[in-house]
This record gives C-alpha cells, sequence and structure tokens, in this order.
C-alpha cells in the first residue's frame, strides 16, 4: 500500500529570522523538497522614488541612506555621483581619494555582516556572526569619527563632503588596516576548510553564468559564476583606476564561490585602502556648489560598484532644483529573479542557505 | 573601459533591417517606435557583433503627454553599452511589448513600471503588482496621482 503524499504550500512569511528582512516566500513542498515558489515583496516600500521628486538634490541623500540601510555610504556615493554626471561637477582630489577609502570601509563592513548571516542560516549559528560583528563595529567606530552617525551616515555630498576628517581619523584607520587581516585569517582557519560548511554550500544553488548574465545579477552574485564583470575596474569612477586590486571570480556559481569572492573581496578592499592612504593629497574636500543645485535639462546614469552589486541612479532634471525622476537601479531585486530556479529542487534548510548567499537587503528591493 | 556605442551609428544600422521604425537618434540613444521594440531589442541581442546581452535597467518616466521607457544595454563580451528609448503616447492604457523573453532580469523591473506607472506589457508571463498589494487603484509613480 503507498503512502497518499500531497503538496503542501508553507508561507515563510514576512516575519522570520531567516528572512533577512521582511520577505516572503510561499513555498509549495512535496516532503521536504521544495517543488514551486512564489516570492512575494513590497513589505517595506516607501515610494522612495516618489518623495525624491519633492526635495532638492541634497535633500535626497538621506533618502538613499535608507535603501540598503546595511552600506548606507556606497548608497549616498552612487546618488552623489550620479547628480555629478547631471549636472557636471567635478570633485577635488583629496575628496576622491576619501570617497574611495569610505567606499571600501563599506564593503568591508558589509561582506562581514553578508557572510556572518550565511553562516547563522548555515546553523554556525551565531559565534561567527558575533565574531564579524566585532570587526564591524570597528568600522562602525571609524564611520562615526567621521559622520557622527553609527548606520545612516549621510555624509557625501554633491561635489565632495561638507568637512574634512578629523585628525584622529588616519591614525585609526592605520591602526585598523594592520590589525584587519589577521582577524580575516582567524576567519579563514575557522571556516575556509570547514567539513560542514563544505558539505553544505558546495555544490548548492548554482547559478550557471549564462543565467546570471541574462537575469541582470551583479556583484558577488554575478562573480560567483565566474563573470569577470566588477564596475570599478570595467567602467572606473572616482579614482578607482589608480589603485591595485585584483577581482575574484568563482567558478562554478554554487554558494560556496559567492561566500570565497566576499571574503577574497574583504582583502582585496584593505589593500585598496593601504594605497588611498599612502597616496591621498591635502586640499579642499569640496568644491564650488551652489546651496540649491539646479542642473541643466537633462538626463544621466551614474552607477558604483556597491557591496551588493551595481548600484545606479537614473535621473531626469527639468531645470529646478529638485529631479523631475529618480529611478534606482537596486542590485538586490535584481539578483533575486532567478530565486526560483537556484531553489527549486532542495530542500527547506538548502533554500535558507541560497537565499542567504545572495545576500539581499529589503530596503534596495521594495525602496 | 566600457565605449558608448554613437546613437547614429546604431540607427543607421537598423535602417537597414527595420525600416521605418528608428524616430530619432542621439548621441548615445536611439528613440525607436513601440511597436518594434521587441523586433528590434531581439537583433541587438542576437548579432554577434552587437551582442548586447546584458540589461542593465529599465526605467520608466512620466512626461505629461507621454510615457518614456529608458532600456540601458552593455555587452559584457565587446564592453559597448547603447540606451534605446521609447515611448507610449496613450495615457489610458498604454501598452509595450516585453523583452522578458530575451532578458530575463526585466521580468521584476516590468513588474514595477506596471504597479508604479500603469505601462502593461504584452508577453509578460506574470504582470501582477510587485511593490503595492493587489486591489490597490490607481498608479503612485505617475504625475497627476495626488
Amino acid at each position: 500500500m503507498a503512502i497518499k503524499t500531497e503538496p503542501f504550500v508553507l508561507n515563510i512569511g514576512p516575519v522570520h529570522p531567516s528572512t533577512h528582512g521582511v520577505f516572503r516566500m510561499r513555498a509549495t513542498l512535496d516532503g521536504e523538497v521544495m517543488i514551486d515558489l512564489e516570492p512575494v515583496f513590497g513589505y517595506l516600500h516607501r515610494g522612495v522614488e516618489k518623495l525624491a521628486e519633492e526635495r532638492t538634490y541634497t535633500g535626497v541623500i538621506p533618502l538613499t541612506d535608507r535603501l540598503d540601510y546595511i552600506a548606507s555610504m556606497t548608497n549616498n556615493l552612487a546618488y552623489v555621483v550620479a547628480v555629478e554626471k547631471l549636472a557636471g561637477i567635478s570633485v577635488p582630489e583629496r575628496a576622491e581619494y576619501l570617497r574611495v577609502i569610505l567606499a571600501e570601509l563599506q564593503r568591508i563592513a558589509n561582506h562581514l555582516i553578508a557572510v556572518g548571516s550565511f553562516l547563522n542560516d548555515c546553523g554556525a549559528y551565531f559565534t561567527p556572526f558575533l565574531y564579524m560583528f566585532r570587526e564591524r563595529e570597528r568600522v562602525i567606530d571609524l564611520f562615526e569619527m567621521v559622520s557622527g552617525q553609527r548606520l545612516l551616515y549621510n555624509f557625501m555630498r554633491v561635489g565632495g563632503f561638507n568637512q574634512d576628517v578629523p585628525d584622529e581619523f588616519f591614525p585609526a584607520l592605520e591602526k585598523f588596516i594592520r590589525q584587519m587581516p589577521r582577524y580575516i585569517d582567524e576567519y579563514e582557519r575557522l571556516l575556509k576548510e570547514n567539513e560542514i560548511l563544505l558539505a553544505r554550500a558546495k555544490g548548492v544553488g548554482i547559478l550557471p553564468k549564462e543565467v546570471a548574465i541574462n537575469i541582470s545579477a551583479s556583484g558577488p552574485v554575478l562573480r560567483g559564476s565566474g563573470v569577470e564583470w566588477d564596475l570599478r575596474k570595467v567602467a572606473p569612477y572616482s579614482v578607482y583606476d589608480r589603485f591595485e586590486f585584483d577581482i575574484p571570480t568563482g567558478t562554478v556559481g554554487d554558494c560556496y564561490d559567492r561566500y570565497r569572492v566576499r571574503v577574497i573581496e574583504m582583502r582585496q578592499s584593505l589593500r585598496i585602502i593601504e594605497q588611498a592612504m599612502k597616496e591621498i593629497p591635502a586640499g579642499p574636500v569640496k568644491s564650488d556648489v551652489p546651496q540649491l543645485i539646479r542642473p541643466p535639462v537633462g538626463e544621466a546614469y551614474g552607477s558604483i560598484e556597491a557591496p551588493k552589486g551595481e548600484l545606479g541612479f537614473y535621473l531626469v532634471s527639468d531645470g529646478s532644483i529638485a529631479p523631475y525622476r529618480c529611478h534606482i537601479r537596486a542590485p538586490s531585486l535584481l539578483n533575486l529573479t532567478a530565486l526560483r530556479e537556484m531553489m527549486i529542487g532542495w530542500k527547506i534548510q538548502d533554500a535558507i542557505i541560497i537565499f542567504g548567499s545572495i545576500d539581499i537587503t529589503m530596503g534596495e528591493v521594495d525602496r | 573601459m566600457i565605449l558608448a556605442l554613437s546613437g547614429k551609428e546604431v540607427a543607421a544600422e537598423l535602417e537597414q533591417n527595420f525600416p521605418g521604425s528608428v524616430v530619432e537618434s542621439g548621441e548615445n540613444s536611439i528613440l525607436v517606435k513601440s511597436e518594434s521594440v521587441f523586433a528590434i531589442a531581439e537583433y541587438l541581442k542576437n548579432t554577434p557583433e552587437l551582442d548586447f546581452s546584458y540589461l542593465t535597467h529599465i526605467s520608466a518616466v512620466d512626461y505629461y503627454n507621454y510615457f518614456e521607457l529608458v532600456y540601458q544595454l552593455i555587452s559584457i563580451q565587446h564592453k559597448h553599452s547603447l540606451v534605446i528609448k521609447t515611448r507610449c503616447y496613450d495615457r489610458q492604457n498604454p501598452v509595450i511589448p516585453s523583452v522578458v523573453k530575451l532578458w530575463r532580469g526585466a521580468d521584476f523591473q516590468e513588474r514595477e513600471i506596471y504597479d508604479l506607472m500603469g505601462v502593461s506589457f504584452e508577453g509578460h508571463p506574470n504582470l501582477k503588482r510587485i511593490a503595492l498589494w493587489q486591489g490597490f487603484e490607481g498608479h503612485p509613480l505617475r504625475k497627476d496621482y495626488l
């Protein structure tokens, strides 16, 4: 006598510890194996694009902070780069170098959370998570020294920065980059050849190369699948063309590859910060920009390599003090396109790991 | 460096294969008729010299007389980029062919444009609202909403 079974719809609901924010998945399960998946989001939609049409160009910067609330500096940078492209404003050298330093520090902070919560999902529970948060606190201390805020900095401005970094910043930064490589070595010692991590993450959630290009993936998701595409090398913005660094790529496109890409990127970020610290010139940090910026009529698309992928702003100006249209190209939203086919056929616990390895933030997905 | 292709050259090449569909060409962008978006996009993706395999983003802008959609395409192999624009003059029921079959990255973006701007996409397999809930009335990003 055969046992009668039927598929079961499980709502992995918006409020859930593993969903990295308010993300809902309607999963159809056959036993424990996932046979269908429907992602539902929009729970954090705040209408940022509509709000941006009512505020001045500088007034949109705090709105951009809250997009990817884990990595605020790079959100600000993407928006400010787009406005400068639209209005034709140039930025002094010292400000460019400071932007690179802050963006790379932000990349380290973001990847610490991404790797930490990925391992949390794998079942290593909070041990690597808190080890990495210990380092993230040091980066946040540096940011607090600079901007006064721990998480939502609102620090970049069109044309540079409003004020220079304080005197204690560079000695503290020097101390951080001298000590950080040993912490990354500590994580590698515990995790790189860890049997359990290899068993859970190798070969799981494979995203083939052609699919990754077709779904407009970007960032570590695209590079983990073997495509060597990093905006800092391919279309350098700011002063990235003056630094030497490598772009790690994966081979297969599974969760383990994405994890390795993020760890190696952290080391490369330290390398960039070290070079930038040696070459940073003295000088002003803001170019002469009026209080209310009125770009000429036109449009521009400016994008940067944010920690999660390519974050871009498409701005349309009609000559007034507020943007006519501000469209945000969010990397997390596009990286989620292939979620269904990456998850089908795996069990629930693998599905949670696959979702964690893409590394999304709902503030960006929903806006 | 990513080379931005010249709009005029691409327009000249497209004119041979799709006569009459390119309305005007700018410095790095071409404006095409809304009916021929899919055919031109397919040509741009499948021709080996152009090979636009990566769709960076689709944006919709509401100029009061028309909706304008902006597609930004990149070729990862050849490292060049192009911007395609199209306009839709019908305000009550704007429809544009969907490019989901060519680039799956357009899936969520087209749903979002349908949700917030009200532009429907013909041929999209799952055109539902994405950011707002089903049953919401109106399209908030339009200029005449509120």
